[in-house]
This record gives structure tokens, sequence and C-alpha cells, in this order.
């Protein structure tokens, strides 16, 4: 009797090591699983940041610009069609010009002139008309350079040497010899902030599409919340159980998990070929969003709802109120802290969303920055699309900029349902 | 008057309507001796006034709104001469723009048809009188409304039951937005793809295996027919899917347990948020990073191999859609693996077996049904993901099961079909909503079996 319990024991003591070495192997598995997880978030940041953070950056050379009526074919500032005609680029090429006076062959003048980007003309212009006594005097202006002398000029000294692209040794000559003279610089860089869109990549900005995204958050949050809170409310507190109900129900939950891309089909099927609403504009987009964050919402207040106890409305009906007075005077106030994480939460995936609105035609190229919600415009997670397939390799730069930016509200909106809920919500 | 100052005159109007029935509540209740005589307080007698007031003047807009246009253009229609009426839908869609584009003046008059011209002219004055119209029948109908509020107003109405009724069937409809929304895409989706299926046959579209849905514009041209076998799509989409899944699961499985079972509070509460905003980041940012920096990654790493790797691969974007779903998977198994009820844990260590043994043969078991739900949740997330395929994966259609090679997805063919220029008629526009179909089905039933299969499996433990 006593060999077998001992025979037990060892056969049980000499398992031991096994299993114990079982037992930490499956938790090295999970610290992997966990490390991995948090490894690919660093990675995700530390690239995109490493890839952008030169985008806030712009390079402006220094030139002596003279405000030549000649050259710019001008003999009345008053006249519109003449300063629409007038050649302010060419005011940039003379400034440039008598910089390095011995370029004279053909060739080596257009590389010359491309230092400077093309949009430095209407600098130049926006500044004649708001300065008229300057015509004719010569002044000494920072303008901003085009985006291979940027990318080689912010690539120098970098590890892998300098990226020169498409900038040739000549005019990699020319601005080391700028740089000597201390008449190239890194500035903050403004457009990138202030501008709409456009093909070339010094001069694009992300203001055209972050006022896109905040005429269709506008339309979603207004739309939405109001919707996602009147159906919680009725869903939680009057509907009966019936099918009816059911059938809402499995409806929200299976609409929370239908792909984005359906809700842009409706949006285009619907909106835009039955209705005729415009393309391209924040008010389909909104809609759609509307439409793609309801269920998120919904869901959310139906949890804050449920969050109230039942103590309260039954203290109300007691004193005589109606089952709508509960709601409007005690439930929703009370519940209202945690549906508006859920709003914010919801208006966080809304502005991350780029699928649905290419199918609506947000996706078009737009310069101008929009001004109310029908005008043609971009949201910002389409910018980034956009730029993300444009060949320059500037605007990778800008990509990850524009990427950064994009970030930095969504972190702010999730932080604020953090905040928001700590500080407001009531434990009972 | 245009609709933005049409609502705000209305806005007005009823909060008109709100203060005069609300004085007039009070002061009729005077004489009876306070407003306790009342059948129900003022705000409910304004409230009332304020929704005969605005309610059907807001529902006669809408409807209004909905379908001046077309009613315009088909009057105008039949006001052209026999030789221009339009012969096909295009043709249609033509004449009405270029006379939209007349009256807007964007074309030129001089040159232009005068019949065009004629009917440009008509266009403003119709659409001139129908904003009269509609705004003086929009703000009559709030007038009324605010006057029979008004003379309503009496100490026996019940003005609260009324109100109320009304504020529930407000709810009400908000709730049915959410079928009206399904309602919309399946019908939406489904009359589209019906006139893809009747140009092209159902069985074609499905077990075809050649993708090439460029149609030539001339009937001689190489390809003119284009082709729509969808299985390379469905191959590819998963393919890609597969690979996220064999990212996302162990991991978000793994990670799971770990945060469940071993570690300490504040370790938890410092992973869980941290792997959590790996939800949050835009998938338009992960298709960024699968596009400019796994996918060249893994072209020179597998160069270096001696493997010809594709810069559009299958196994770049999979496996920066499976880091996109592990907080996914992790956190629907999180729920599901605490919601096994203690007693069950304090059994298994109380016999002796250590927390591994735990996990594996008495937690893992017990939470099965929950993790198939998730994954299969999981599972439809990647079929329906759009952005990183659409940026990290190719557009050709090749039939392969090789991860290093490019293929394509269905959400990658409907962006490419619908963004640009589209003709409506084209099988190659309507392919698109055909595959929309798909999509929507398959995810429909994979979402449909995944809720079923959690909510069983939470019922069995509450």
């Amino acid at each position: 009797m006593t060999e077998i319990k001992r025979s037990h024991a060892e056969t049980i003591q000499r398992s031991l090591s096994k299993r114990y070495r079982a037992e930490k192997r499956f938790r090295a598995y999970g610290m992997m699983a966990i490390a991995l997880g948090l490894l690919c978030v660093a990675l995700l940041f530390v690239d995109i940041i490493g890839k952008g953070h030169k985008a806030f950056l712009e390079t402006s050379i220094q030139v002596d610009v003279t405000y030549d009526a000649e050259v710019l074919g001008i003999t009345d500032l008053q006249n519109k069609q003449q300063v629409a005609l007038a050649d302010f680029q060419g005011l940039v090429k003379k400034a440039l010009q008598k910089k390095f006076p011995d370029v004279s062959k053909r060739k080596e003048k257009r590389e010359l002139f491309s230092l400077i980007s093309s949009g430095a003309g209407y600098e130049l212009r926006e500044r004649l008309l708001r300065h008229p006594e300057l015509m004719g005097q010569t002044e000494t202006l920072w303008l901003i350079a085009d985006d291979d002398v940027d990318t080689y000029y912010k690539s120098i000294g970098s590890k892998g040497g300098a990226f020169t692209g498409r900038t040739s040794e000549l005019r990699q000559g020319w601005i080391d010899q700028l740089e000597q003279e201390g008449a190239i610089k890194l500035g903050f860089n403004t457009t990138f902030f202030t501008s709409g869109d456009s093909r070339e990549p010094e001069q694009a900005g992300i203001w055209g599409a972050a006022m896109g995204s905040l005429f269709t958050l506008v339309v979603t949050l207004t739309l939405s919340f109001p919707i996602g809170v009147s159906a919680a409310v009725y869903l939680e507190e009057f509907a009966p159980k019936n099918r009816w109900t059911d059938l809402i129900e499995v409806n929200i939950n299976n609409l929370a998990a239908v792909p984005s891309i359906i809700f842009g089909l409706l949006g285009l099927a619907i909106f835009i070929n039955f209705f005729q609403v415009p393309r391209s504009v924040p008010l389909v987009g909104g809609l759609v969003l509307t439409l793609m964050t309801l269920p998120t919402i919904i869901i959310s207040s139906r949890a804050a709802i449920k969050a109230v106890p039942p103590s309260i409305r039954e203290a109300a009906i007691g004193v005589g109120a109606s089952p709508m007075q509960v709601v409007l005077h005690h439930v929703l106030p009370l519940a209202m802290p945690g549906m508006l994480t859920g709003a914010i939460i919801g208006m966080a995936q809304a502005l991350g969303e780029t699928a649905p609105l290419l199918m609506i035609g947000m996706v078009a190229f737009i310069v101008d920055i929009p001004g109310g919600f029908t005008d043609p415009a971009t949201v910002l997670p389409v910018q980034i699309f956009l730029w993300a397939d444009s060949p320059e390799r500037a605007f990778i730069e800008k990509t990850s900029a524009a990427i950064m930016v994009l970030l930095a509200f969504l972190i702010m909106m999730n932080t604020l349902a953090v905040v928001l809920r700590k500080k407001l919500e009531r434990r009972w | 008057m245009q609709t933005a100052n049409l609502v705000i005159v209305l806005l007005a109007l009823s909060a008109v309507a709100y203060l005069l029935a609300h004085n007039r509540s009070v002061s009729l209740s005077r004489p009876l001796g306070g407003i306790r005589h009342l059948h129900s307080l003022p705000f409910y007698y304004g409230m009332h006034a304020t929704i005969w007031c605005a309610l059907p003047a807001i529902l006669l807009l809408a409807l209004w709104l909905m379908f001046d246009d077309p009613v315009i253009s088909a009057a105008l229609l039949n006001g052209l001469p026999e030789s221009h009426q339009p012969v096909t839908v295009a043709d249609h869609n033509l004449l009405l723009n270029s006379i939209e584009n007349i009256a807007s003046g964007a074309l030129s008059r001089e040159g232009a048809d005068p019949v065009l011209v004629h009917a440009a002219d008509q266009l403003a004055k119709m659409r001139n009188i129908g904003s009269y119209l509609a705004t003086a029948v929009v703000l009559s109908l709030g007038v009324l409304g605010l006057g029979w509020g008004w003379v309503k107003v009496s100490p026996q109405l019940p003005a609260r039951q009324q109100v109320e009724k009304v504020f529930k069937i407000m709810l009400l409809s908000c709730a049915c937005v959410a079928i009206f929304t399904t309602l919309g895409i399946l019908l939406s989706v489904l009359f589209e793809s019906m006139r893809f299926f009747k140009s092209i046959p159902v069985t074609d579209f499905l077990f075809g295996t050649e993708w090439s849905p460029q149609m030539a514009i001339r009937a001689d041209q190489v390809g003119s027919s284009g082709s729509f076998g969808a299985i390379p799509l469905f191959v590819g989409t998963l393919l890609i899917s597969m690979i996220a899944m064999l990212v996302a699961v162990p991991v978000g499985l793994m990670s799971a347990l770990y945060l469940a079972e071993y570690a300490s509070p504040k370790f938890r509460g410092l992973a869980k948020p941290t792997l959590e905003i790996l939800a949050g980041i835009p998938t338009v940012v992960y298709g960024f990073f699968a596009a400019l920096t796994v996918a060249p990654f893994l072209r020179q790493s597998g160069e270096s191999m001696g493997l010809q790797v594709s810069s559009e691969s299958a196994l770049a974007a999979g496996l920066v859609m499976g880091v996109m779903i592990i907080p996914f998977v992790s956190s629907l198994a999180d729920d599901v693996i605490n919601a096994v009820p203690q007693s069950l844990r304090d059994g298994s260590l109380g016999l002796g077996a250590t927390k591994s043994e735990t996990i594996k043969q008495v937690i893992f078991p017990a939470a099965l049904p929950g993790i198939v739900g998730g994954v299969l949740l999981a599972v439809s997330r990647a079929i329906g993901e759009t952005m990183i395929v659409v940026m990290a994966a190719g557009l050709a259609a090749q039939l392969t099961l090789n991860p290093l090679e490019t293929v394509t997805t269905v959400t990658v063919q409907i962006v490419t079909l619908l963004v640009g220029d589209q003709e409506f008629d084209s099988p190659k526009t309507l392919a698109a909503f055909a595959l929309g179909l798909m999509l929507f089905l398959v995810t429909l039933v994979l979402n449909f079996i995944a809720l079923r299969v959690v909510k069983k499996y939470r019922e069995q433990y509450d």
C-alpha cells in the first residue's frame, strides 16, 4: 500500500518539473504576444514620426526681388486683367539670375529657375497687391524652395548620405553656395497648415482637408447624436418586447459589423444617384458617416441608460412623473456623460474613415478651401490616401505629417472621452 | 426663399407658437385659480402648438425637396418638341445637363440650340415659381398650424398626452433608421446587381476564373467584352484574410489570456489601453504603413533570401491587417474569458492543476464558443477591410495562393471600379455593386452566426 502511494507521489514529483516548464513556456508565449502588440504600436509611431517630422519645416531661399514693371508687363496695378496675366514668376527668375550671373546655357537656366517653387510668383503677387508702393523697388525676400531642393537640403547630413533624387550636381553646387552665403534656411512650414491641396508638394497643405473634415463631422454629429440617443431611449425605455423590437436590435447589431465600404455603396446609389445630391460634398459624406456611426452611438447610449439605476426611475414615477418625464428629466441627464463619451468615440471613428468617402467622390483633387456644406471638399484621411498615391518623394513626408495631425486629433478626442468618463460618470 | 432661410423662419415661427400657446394657457387658467386647474403644465401647451406649427410644415418641405427636381425636369422634357426628345437614359441626362449649364451660364447662350436656350429659360422660370410656391405653402401651413395650436388651448386639452405621443413616435422612427439603413443597403445593392446580372450571367460571375473588367469603348477593340469571373477576387480576399487571421488570432488570444490570467492589475492597466491604440488608428494609416514600410521591407528581405517577392504582395497587406485586428480579437476574447465563472478556475486550481493547465483545459474549452464567435467577427472585419488592401495589395487578379505574389480583393475592385469617371449603365460599374452584394451577404451571415454564438455563450453563464 505504502509503496503504491510513494510511486504515485514520485510520478507526480517527477512530472512536476515538466509541468512547471510548460507553465513557464505558456507564460512566455503570453508575454511575447503582448510584446509583439506593443512593438507594433511603437514601430508604427516611430515610422510615421521618423518619416514625417521634417515636413513641419520648409526650405526657403533668400533672393533680392525687384518689382520691375517691365518684366511684369503691368502699367496699372488696379487693372485686374493685367495683374492676372503678369509674369510674377519672371521676377523670381530675374532675381535668381542676378544671384548666379554666370549661368547662361538654356538648360542650366531652366535648372536654376526651378530652385524656387512655382508658387513663389503668387506670393509676390499677393505682396505687391497689398503694398502697391513696392512697385519698382527691390527687397530681400525669403522665397519657398522647390520640393526637390527641399528634400535634398533636409537630407544633407543624414545617415545614408544626402538624397539627391532629381537634384543634379549643378543644383547641388548652387545649394552649397547658397548655404555658404547663408541664403538658404529651414523655417517653420506655415504653408502646410494654411493651404489646400496642390500638385506641387511644397505648396500642398492640409487646411482644405481639415475644413472638409470639420464640415463633414458637423453634419455627422448633428444628425447621428440626436437620432442615436432617441433610438437608444426608445429601445431601453419604451420598446415593447415584440418582433419589431427584436428586428430593430438585430439590425443595429448587424449594421455595427457591416464593412464601411458598403455604406459608401449605399450613399452612391441612394443619395447621389437617386436623390441627385451633388458629389464630393461634405453633406453627403456626413450623411453616409451618420449611418455608419449610428450603431456605435446607439450601443454606447444604451449602455449609459442601462447604467442608471432603476431606483431613480421608481422614485420619479412614485412622485407622479409620466414615463416620458422620467426619461427627459431624470434618466437622460444622468446618462448624458456616457452618451457624450460614446458620441465622441463615434466621431473619432468617423474622422478616421476613408473607404465610404471614396465611393461618393470625396477623393477629387480640390485646391480651394471649402467654405460650406455643399462645397466640393475632401477630408483628412482621404487627403492622406491621395498623397500616399502621389509619385513625388516629398509627398511621403507630407503624408506622414498629415497622418501625425490626424492621429493628434484622434488622440485628443479619445483622451477627451476618457477624461469625460472619469470626471462625470457617477458610480452608483 | 432658400431652404436654410425657410427652416430658420419656421423655427422662429414655432418659437412664437410656443410662447403664444404657453401664455394663453396661463391666462386661461388665471380665472380658474392658477395653472393647477389646467389639464397639463403650460410647457405642454406650448409644445403642443409648436408641434402643430413645425411638424407638418417640415414634413411637407422635406417631401418638396425630394420631388422638386424630378418633377421640374419631367415637366421640362415634356415641353420639348418631338425632335429633341431623348431616347436613352444617357441622352436624357446629357440633355438635362446641357439645359442646366445654359441656365446657370456655364455654357454660352450664343451658338446653343435655341430650343435648349428656351428650355433653360423655362427651367429658371419654373425653379423660381417652385421656390416661391414652396415658401408660400410651407409658411402658410406653419401659420395655420400655429393658429390651430393656439385655438386648441383649453383647460381640458390633454396636451401632455398628445405631446408625449408625438415624442414617442419620433423616438420610434429614430430607432427604425437602423432598419431603413439595412433595407437601403440591401435594395440599392440588390437593384444594381440585378441590372448587372442581366448582362452577365450569375454563374459566370460566381464561378468564372478570369477577372478583367475593362470594357473597351469600341466593339472591335481587344478585350472588348470584359470578363467578370470573381473567383480570383474571392481567393485573393480569403488569402489576405487568412494571413491576417494567422497573425491576429494567436497574438490577440494569447495577449488576452495573459492580461486576464497572469498580468498584475498595474501592467494590465498600462498594456490594455496601449494595445487598444491599434484599434483607434485609421485604416488609411495602416495602408500607408503597409505600402511604404512593410512591403519594401519584405521585398528586400525576400531578395536577400533569394525569393521573388512582389512589391504589392498579399503578405504585406495581410500582416498589417492582422496587426490592425489584434486588439479586436483580444478585447472580444477578454470579455469572453472574464465571463467564465471564477468557480471553474478555483475548482481546477484546487485539484492541483497549474495555471496554464487550468487555462488550456478548463478556461479555454469553456470560453471556446465565445472565442469562435469573436474570431468570426474578426474574419468579417478582415474581409470587408478596404483601405489597407487598396493601398498595399495590387490590382492584378491572379488566381494564386502564393502569399508573395500580388492578389486583388473584392473591396479593392469595388474601389477601383467606382472611383473616377463612371457610366452608370456599363457592366463595369454595376459589377462593383454585385461585388458589394456578395460582400454584404457574406459579412451578414458571418456576423449573424457570430452574434448568435456569442449571445448563446453569454446566456450560458449568466
